[in-house]
């Protein structure tokens, strides 16, 4: 199983080292700073690499690089998924995971990495219990361990390991007792330069911050449950409670975990929330281009659609755009010839655009590439697929639980609009 | 600061050491100074020792020594988490003189009785087998022992030490294989993939393969049309009937496809690839195209696999085609695989989409990627027939295009493109000279000349005149340029001696003084073989046909071809070279082996909510002693191997609104009624752990109680009373006529109110039903007063299936789902017949109607009372009288059709007995059989 854990960070220094068996040397991270620089891109650096005595299983979070070091045959995503899932303890733990808090915090991440795997298997895993096994570091607690000298490691014996509910902790006591879950769906798009949809799908996840004292046991129905066309739980749903009822019956963890995330079937027509006017054109012969972008809300049931911001990479030959924002700042980056459009909030009166010129490299030919334009949004207090809470009950304690939903629409990776010419058929 | 006798500035101290040692410092100079420290009583201080000591006691191997009696007294500390942690470091030193004693430790471990120190004993077995191997057979020992453990907490961990100490030995899992898959669903997620890819591999030795009568694995027709004949075909063979123990892990693995551990839903996915029947392996593809939606390098190993299934069962990802489309956003490495597994997907129909897709791939700015999507366009154009013209034309319009990097890929995939068939396309050929004067990619370039050369027939005019142009730049070209140059020349001298024949002198000229070898030879032979002298022997007589021999055109194929030889999802798969420590995925048998191995003794198989059973300790529990006894027997079912679907559904179905139902669920559910009672007199946690530890030791006597054979009629969990707010329902198949209806199995029910108030108006409501089926319901019960129970008889007509019966159970309060599903045993009434009436039937229902089992009878089932008591407890028969003593004859009718079941229990030798069941519905015989035999079996 798992080897050794390598911490690089993006100029090429390992700046933490963990070993769970005997230890191997740094230098097989030669390997991987070969792979790297032939990589173009950060992300482009393979996921495995396999070299004469290892192999290396590497993932990028947060410009930090995770080198695994394997020496036998295990499922690649095995590794993955545990790097991945010890990076978002450590988010979880410090905030931030950078290499600052990491080398801030290095105790409690050797601590952390050693209650995680033993012998290069994954032990604890679960949040809960490893808030129970090391207390996270709060301003508060570093000053008070600074002066009375106790320590961050729990004093109690961690009994959450033990229990048949391992993702929650035991004994929890809140005097507010609360429940609160956020609806966050996202729109992944590619549209043409027609604007006809090409691809739309919404995935969407029920994240939850549950503060509630006791064993508690909540069901959360749904009003439209036939939406959810694809689902992935938490442990803690019971599945076949679902497969009968479509209602979500878990015991939560204690904090904030992701419920479920859930993909809504492409079937449903997805309503795309704007809608791009564009007109980018480059004469051949002169060294001008001309930029020409609309945006307008569509769909959007009266919601606000808020924190627009847009991007387009255009063709290398641009030298430098000059361009005029109805609203909001745009900023165009001459070296990675990215530009970059924060429009803010759309107000369905007066559409925002941005107009103007663009500049060409002298004598160079008309570029071929057509530029990609990526929307980012933001619609609050919507869920654009329709899907709706019906209750959310508990049973198994006595008090009364404060109870809130929040719904949220953003775009995902790319609400993208190809712009292409047709070159056959 | 060791040294001090503060624990605040002892702790420091280690703080630092432990940041020089993350740096990757040495700090082995300090090892005396820490070790002292091991029994200090600050955990902190004491966790960060041992961080120390695990990394650096191989160095110092003596000193390390020092520590070691500080574990072992751990290991008899009375709190089973100290217990653990002492195990767990004291294995984690790798010194090799502590073998015989961490042998020891890991011995008594295994047999703890907490499950966590047991677990822990498990994660040791594989830090003691690298240390040393010799200590292999011992510690196999404790795996086996380890193995029959029935908690998911050590499952996981058990399998993990399995595969890496004695992989081989899947002997060791044929008695655990059911429980393994039962408990499946509840093991944490990391032990959930180690198991499924270890069952993956014992499911390939020990079951057949599903598609075995589609010939050959049905390699690349995946379409409806296909199928449908094939089920056609498989009506007339339909020797295969899939082994209940295959179905059962089938059944048990997919609702992980649900879970949001990537790495499980990828070996579910490569368990169904691996062994599902054709038609069932779709559910995987909506699984693994959600984790296209996770990090990039998910992505990436994701996209690896699809690649390989796309080659193998294209139909399947089919549907989800546009999910494969290229963002802007992705790294190159992902693009590119995307790009092959769309290029692995287009067929006929969908083509026009996906070549209009890349045709957007090539307006791209990365130019890898670009080059990768031409090659794919090429790909495409030879699989697919009808666009060859089409896509040829595109990659002519390509050759236009500014960027080189493109005009030369395309040339390259042309030139491939062209050779399927030259005669129609010279133009093309033409077009390409006149690319020769523009283009510098040497691989382009070359690909140009061997077409001018290949096709030189076609291009008359124009080949000489470009190997003129060639010869003149031949000392600027690169070596493969010039190789080119050489044979385009050799080849125009074969056809058009005339016009060439100085031309090629002066090539083979300047290659003879060539700084690289090969061009030289090249040239020398060349010259000998074409150029008729005195001395050239025959061979120069055959020079047109073998410079001009027709080429086979080249196949363009996936690099992902070969690739499922591996095991998906495995690092091998991945790197398409075997990993160390690769485990092969064995092929299916001829035969299959003997599936009784797999079965259980009852006594063994206790667990789960049998363990609930320390009945005696709830004082409140309404029982007899009988009904807990029952229940037992019945919610073990499924580990007893039963494997029968209709069985085992029934007991899931048994409480369906305590969703999980799994035996941890249940056992969760008693906990906490537990620590309720107990919590006055004890404090919690104590309490907690006293609970497992009476549980585990609660655990021979509830085994014992299970032997006792039940005649008793088996009753069923409708409603657990923590669902149920306090009531509970239980119901059982009285066998006995359902008076209002004849045609209805009466189903009596149970209900205890544990609440603390009365429940009132009790009735069924919302009834759902597959139709022809009904359901006479019970009066409802006006007023159930608190601890009080009652019974009442409902009947259901299930139309001689094993259909469940949903409907809702409502109180004046509250709604609950439940569901009865019968046993195929209970769809009958007994019927009274003479031996030859019995005779006469049989003979009646040979052929398709029979069914006969050979099986070995249990030992402890050998006579015939037990035969009869075994029989008659499975299913609702009467038994027939029969003159000879070898054979136990049951007739029975079913309950709304009135169908004769008749069933024939030949003993033989030594415990061996066949097993005939007579009846003309085929799948009541059927599903009866396989009752039938799990009863005598067990």
């Amino acid at each position: 199983m798992i080897h050794s854990l390598f911490l690089v960070n993006a100029s090429g220094d390992i700046f933490l080292e963990k070993h769970w068996k005997s230890v191997v040397s740094r230098s097989v991270c030669d390997y991987f700073f070969e792979a790297q620089e032939r990589a173009t891109e950060p992300e482009n650096v393979p996921p495995v690499i396999s070299t004469p005595h290892h192999y290396l299983i590497s993932v990028l979070r947060h410009r930090i690089y995770f080198v695994a070091v394997i020496q036998s045959e295990v499922p690649p995503l095995f590794v993955i998924e545990f790097l991945h899932r010890v990076v978002d303890t450590f988010q979880d733990y410090f905030g931030v995971c950078t290499e600052a808090a990491i080398k801030d915090n290095v105790v409690v991440v050797y601590e952390l990495l050693e209650e995680m795997l033993d012998n290069g298997f994954p032990l604890a895993t679960e949040s809960n219990i490893l808030k129970e096994l090391i207390k996270p570091p709060t301003i508060l607690r570093t000053m008070v361990n600074t002066i009375t000298g106790s320590t961050n490691v729990g004093e109690q014996l961690p009994t959450g390991q033990l229990s048949v509910v391992p993702w929650r902790r035991t004994g929890v006591k809140y005097t507010n007792n609360e429940a609160y879950f956020d609806v966050v769906e996202e729109i992944d798009a590619i549209i043409d330069k027609s604007g006809s949809t090409i691809t739309a799908e919404i995935q969407g996840v029920i994240d939850a911050c549950v503060k509630l004292t006791g064993m508690p046991d909540l069901t959360l129905s749904f009003m439209n449950p036939r939406l959810l066309d694809d689902v992935s739980f938490h442990p803690c749903v019971r599945f076949k409670r679902w497969e009968a009822e479509r209602i979500l019956s878990f015991i939560p963890p204690d904090g904030n975990f992701r419920l479920l995330s859930y993909h809504v079937s492409s079937q449903n027509l997805v309503a795309i929330p704007v809608y791009v006017k564009h007109n980018i054109t480059f004469r051949e012969g002169s060294s001008q281009g001309r930029f020409d972008l609309t945006l307008g809300p569509k769909q959007t049931m009266g919601k606000a659609v808020e924190a627009v911001l847009v991007s387009s990479q255009l063709p290398r030959g641009v030298l430098n755009a000059n361009l005029n924002p109805s609203q909001g700042t745009y900023t165009f980056d001459p070296v990675t010839k990215l530009l970059t459009w924060d429009v803010g909030k759309i107000n369905p009166q007066k559409l925002p655009s941005l107009k103007g010129t663009m500049s060409l490299q002298a004598g160079a030919s008309k570029p071929d590439e057509n530029p990609t334009i990526n929307i980012q949004l933001k619609i609050q207090q919507m869920a654009i697929s329709g899907l709706k809470v019906n209750r959310l009950d508990m049973y198994g304690e006595k008090y009364k639980p404060f109870k809130g939903i929040k719904y949220m629409t953003k775009a995902g990776k790319s609400v993208s609009s190809y712009l292409f010419e047709f070159l056959f058929i | 600061m060791l040294d001090s006798n503060k624990d605040a500035l002892k702790l420091e101290a280690m703080k630092r050491i432990v940041a020089m040692i993350a740096r990757g410092k040495n700090a082995s100079d300090l090892f005396p100074a820490v070790v002292k420290n091991v029994a200090c009583k600050n955990i902190e201080v004491k966790k960060l020792v041992y961080v120390y000591l695990v990394r650096y006691a191989e160095e110092q191997q003596d000193l390390a020594l020092l520590s070691i009696s500080t574990f072992q007294r751990g290991l008899k500390d009375p709190n089973q988490l100290i217990r653990a942690s002492a195990l767990r470091v004291l294995s984690s030193i790798r010194v090799t003189i502590i073998v015989p004693i961490m042998m020891l430790a890991i011995k008594e471990a295994a047999s703890d009785m907490s499950p966590y120190v047991r677990k822990t004993a498990a994660h040791a077995i594989p830090k003691l087998y690298s240390l040393d191997p010799e200590q292999k057979d011992q510690l196999i020992e404790v795996i086996e022992k380890l193995l029959a453990d029935k908690t998911t907490l050590v499952a996981g961990s058990v399998v993990m030490a399995f595969e890496e100490v004695c992989p081989e030995r899947i002997d060791l899992i044929h008695k655990n294989y059911r429980k393994l898959c039962n408990l499946l669903i509840d093991v944490e997620e990391w032990g959930q993939v180690v198991i499924i890819n270890m069952l993956t591999r014992y499911a390939r030795t020990q079951f057949l393969n599903p598609n075995i009568n589609e010939g050959g694995g049905g390699d690349k027709t995946f379409y409806c049309s296909d199928e449908d004949e094939d089920e056609d075909e498989e009506k007339e063979k339909k020797p295969y009937v899939m082994d209940p123990d295959h179905r059962l892990l089938l059944r048990n693995t997919k609702p992980l496809l649900q879970s949001r551990n990537a790495a499980v839903v990828m070996a579910v996915a490569q368990l169904y690839f691996h062994l599902a029947p054709k038609a069932e392996v779709g559910v995987i593809a909506k699984a693994l195209v959600r984790l296209l939606r996770s990090h990039s390098e998910v992505q990436f190993v994701v996209l690896q696999n699809v690649a390989t299934m796309t080659i193998k069962r294209r139909g399947m990802f089919e549907p989800y085609l546009k999910s494969f489309y290229i963002r802007s956003t992705d790294p190159t490495q992902i693009k590119i695989l995307k790009l092959e597994v769309l290029t692995n997907l287009a067929n006929e129909t969908n083509i026009s989409t996906i070549l209009r897709e890349f045709q957007t791939y090539i307006k791209s700015m990365d130019k890898d990627f670009v080059a990768a999507t031409i090659q794919a366009i090429g790909r495409c154009a030879t699989n697919i027939g009808e666009v060859r013209d089409t896509c040829l034309n595109g990659l002519v319009q390509l050759l236009s295009n500014r960027d080189e990097l493109v005009v030369a890929e395309s040339v390259v995939v042309i030139k491939k493109l062209l050779q399927m068939q030259p005669e129609k396309h010279s133009d093309i050929i033409k077009h390409m000279a006149k690319l020769t004067d523009n283009i510098q990619v040497p691989m382009a370039r070359a690909s140009i000349l061997w077409l001018i050369g290949e096709y030189c027939e076609h291009v008359p005019k124009i080949a000489p005149d470009v190997l003129r142009k060639m010869a003149k730049s031949f000392t600027n070209e690169e070596d493969i340029v010039k190789l080119q140059i050489i044979n385009l020349a050799a080849k125009l001298y074969l056809t058009n001696s005339k016009q060439t024949k100085l031309l090629t002198q002066y090539v083979l000229n300047l290659a003879k003084y060539d700084q690289n070898y090969d061009i030289r030879d090249r040239a020398r032979f060349i010259r000998q073989l074409i150029v008729p002298t005195e001395k050239s022997g025959a061979l120069s007589k055959y020079a047109k046909k073998l410079f001009l021999a027709l080429k086979p055109a080249p196949v363009l194929e996936s690099p992902f071809k070969d690739r499922d030889h591996f095991q998906l999802g495995s690092l091998s798969h991945l790197l398409n070279a075997k990993a160390g420590g690769y485990q092969e995925l064995p092929d299916w048998p001829e035969s299959a082996p003997d599936p009784s191995v797999r079965n259980v003794e009852v006594k063994e198989s206790v667990c789960g909510p049998a363990r609930v059973c320390p009945v005696n300790t709830f004082p409140t529990n309404r029982h007899s002693s009988a009904p807990p006894l029952i229940l037992i027997s019945a919610s073990s079912e499924p580990d007893t191997g039963s494997g029968s679907e209709s069985v085992s559904v029934s007991v899931e179905s048994g409480s369906p609104s305590d969703s999980e139902e799994s035996e941890e669920s249940s056992e969760s559910d008693e906990d906490e009624e537990e620590e309720e009672k107990e919590k006055k007199k004890k404090k919690k946690e104590i309490k907690q752990m006293q609970a497992s530890e009476s549980r585990a030791r609660s655990k021979p006597d509830v085994s014992f109680q299970t032997i006792a054979p039940s005649s008793a009629l088996k009753n069923y969990e409708l409603l657990h009373r923590i669902t149920g707010e306090g009531l509970s329902v239980e119901y059982c198949f009285s066998r006995q006529a359902f008076s209002p209806d004849a045609n209805m199995v009466a189903v009596q029910m149970h209900f205890t109110n544990n609440a603390t108030s009365d429940t009132k108006n009790l009735h069924i409501e919302d009834v759902k039903l597959q139709s022809g089926m009904r359901v006479k319901e019970f009066a409802e019960i006006e007023l159930l007063p608190a601890g009080e129970a009652t019974t009442a008889v409902m009947g259901v007509d299930f139309c001689d299936s094993t259909q469940a019966a949903n409907f809702q159970l409502c109180t004046h309060t509250r709604k609950f789902f439940v569901s009865i599903q019968p046993p195929v045993g209970e769809l009958m009434r007994p019927v009274f017949l003479t031996e030859n009436e019995f005779k006469k039937e049989q003979s009646q229902l040979m052929g398709m109607n029979e069914i006969s089992e050979n099986l070995t009878l249990d030992a402890k089932c050998r006579n015939e009372h037990a035969i009869v008591q075994r029989v008659t407890t499975a299913a609702n028969l009467s038994r027939v009288p029969c003159g000879s003593d070898k054979e136990c004859r049951f007739a029975g009718k079913t309950v709304t059709s009135g169908s004769l079941v008749l069933a024939t229990v030949a003993t033989k030798d030594e415990g061996a007995a066949q097993l005939t069941v007579n009846c003309e519905k085929m799948v009541i015989g059927t599903m009866l059989v396989k009752d039938l035999l799990l009863a005598l079996t067990q």
